[in-house]
């Protein structure tokens, strides 16, 4: 398979991009950021498949495709299940000797919102992961269904207002614990697994490189900032993303085998989570003098899976 | 809008073809081809500039009316490090054998991510009303910044 060279920007930037302009996602919207990433990583074929949600229905506005590889549009809890069925078709065709380019090169990609991914194609996904088919799968995770009009998500994390987990009079927004897809995927012995941004570019190219390389199904939650339910200014979306990662709201790491983690980012200098939650509206109203006490929790909980990280990381097991 | 049907080799008609038909009346499993011709090479090898692109592919279509915005590039200033290629959500900084080239203002919808990006003093990209003309945007450029003491 042939690797584009990530070595630099300036290398990178000699991809020829395979994902088209003039979709409709929000302007700043991080969703195309990463998927062009993944895109850009690799010069072989691509056969896509995506799960309903902002990136599936603003990618192909009819008559109107923005991609330039072979894409399918499916239905919002199955993303894994057709890039499984189409990795598995390959195979067979492949070895009965019926395929027109036998000697291309190939992969299969899933990208799915957090939506699709931790709740309604949760079992899907682990069906695919489980019966081991070559295929990465990308969480586009915005911690909200933002294509419906900014539903909670079990992505969500704890204080956020949403649609159906508003914040008020009676509640600070939503009130359970984000679900952590991560550990989950890995609990599956997935080769691959790994938790990317797209304001560290090289870090989440070279993850998607990986994933792509290795054989047998990967899994990547990556960090999607959404201007329009996260409220902030379309020209932030990587700054918000730093202070997501530098906070360590984020933690940027990969999980080999199932067990062996490794920390792939360390801040300089770790900021304040308050800082991350007072750059977006959604977060507004913890900033009240009755949610301290929630923007406290917060911080000892990202305080405390912080350590739990470092410390199986160095306990390599 | 009217548009195609999935029947022939191809699995599509033109745009504009005698039958046309709307988006709910498409059958199950139909295709739409982002290019003209079956493509024999790799895709990724090609130069967008030098692709067949059919009428489906976004490629052919515009978003410039989004922008109330929009950004301006100096030549003068960039340093070419590519940060607003690899972060422009739309595809629309052009980029090629390692050089920025400019904006594609058919595709961008002044999002300002590229000026938030640009790392000279002071930035290649600066954001200005739509309607300013790339030549008097040029002509208001700011001085280089002096670095604040802290
Ligand atoms: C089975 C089913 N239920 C509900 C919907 C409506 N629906 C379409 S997109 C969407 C939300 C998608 O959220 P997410 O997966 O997080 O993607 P995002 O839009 O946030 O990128 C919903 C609820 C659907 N298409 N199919
Ligand atoms: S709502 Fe959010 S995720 Fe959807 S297109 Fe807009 S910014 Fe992107
Ligand atoms: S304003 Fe946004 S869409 Fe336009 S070139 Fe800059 S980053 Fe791309
Ligand atoms: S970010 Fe600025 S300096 Fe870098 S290539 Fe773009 S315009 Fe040039
Ligand atoms: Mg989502």
């Amino acid at each position: 398979m042939a690797l584009t060279s990530i070595k630099n920007l300036k290398e990178f930037s000699t991809a020829n991009e395979r994902f088209e302009g003039a979709h409709l996602l929000c302007p700043g919207c991080a969703h195309s950021m990463i998927v062009r990433e993944l895109m850009n990583a690799t010069d072989d074929n691509l056969v896509i498949a995506s799960a309903t949600g902002c990136l599936e229905v603003c990618t192909a506005v009819y008559p109107y495709t923005s991609w330039d590889t072979s894409w399918i549009h499916i239905g919002f809890e199955n993303a894994a299940t057709a890039a499984a069925g189409a990795e598995a078709m390959y195979k067979a065709r492949k070895r009965k000797g019926t395929l027109k380019d036998p000697d291309a090169p190939v992969k299969f990609v899933a990208f799915g919102g957090d939506g699709a991914t931790y709740d309604i194609g949760f079992q899907w996904l682990s069906g695919m992961i489980e019966r081991g088919h070559d295929v990465t799968y990308i969480c586009l995770d915005n911690e909200n269904y933002a294509n419906t009009g900014g539903q909670r998500s079990s992505a969500t994390p704890v204080g956020a207002h949403t649609s159906t987990a508003q914040a008020g009079r009676v509640s600070y927004g939503k009130k359970q614990k984000k679900k952590d897809i991560v550990a989950i995927m890995a609990a599956h012995g997935a080769p691959y697994v790994a938790q990317l941004a797209p304001n560290k570019w090289k870090i989440m190219a070279k993850g998607f490189q990986k994933a792509l390389e290795t054989e047998g199904p990967c899994f990547i939650n990556t960090v999607s900032a959404c201007t329009t339910e996260w409220k902030f200014n379309p020209k932030d979306t990587i700054n918000i993303t730093d202070l997501a990662t530098d906070s360590l709201m984020f933690p940027i790491y990969e999980i080999i085998d199932g067990r062996q983690l490794n920390i792939l980012y360390r801040p300089k200098n770790v900021i304040p989570v308050e800082e991350y939650l007072a750059a977006q509206g959604r977060y507004k109203h913890l900033f009240k003098p009755e949610n301290r006490h929630v923007i406290d929790m917060i911080q000892k909980e990202v305080n405390e899976r912080w350590e739990y990280l470092q410390r199986r990381e160095e306990a390599g097991v | 809008m009217k548009g195609v049907l999935a029947t022939d080799r191809r699995g599509i008609r033109e745009l504009g073809a005698e039958e046309l038909v709307g988006w709910d009346e498409v059958t199950q499993g139909v295709i739409l081809e982002s290019f003209e011709v079956p493509m024999e090479e790799n895709v990724a090898h090609i130069r967008p500039e030098e692709r067949p692109y059919s009428d489906f592919s976004s490629y052919t279509a515009t978003v410039a009316s989004w922008r109330v915005i929009k950004p301006v590039y100096n030549r003068d200033i960039c340093i070419d490090c590519q940060n607003c290629w690899v972060w422009c959500p739309d595809t629309s900084i052009i980029s090629r054998d390692k050089q920025m080239l400019g904006i594609d203002y058919d595709h961008c919808k002044g999002c300002g991510v590229c000026v938030e990006v640009c790392p000279t003093n002071p930035k290649s990209l600066l954001m200005f009303s739509e309607a300013e003309e790339p030549e008097a945007a040029l002509a208001k450029w700011p001085e280089k910044k002096k670095k604040e003491k802290k």
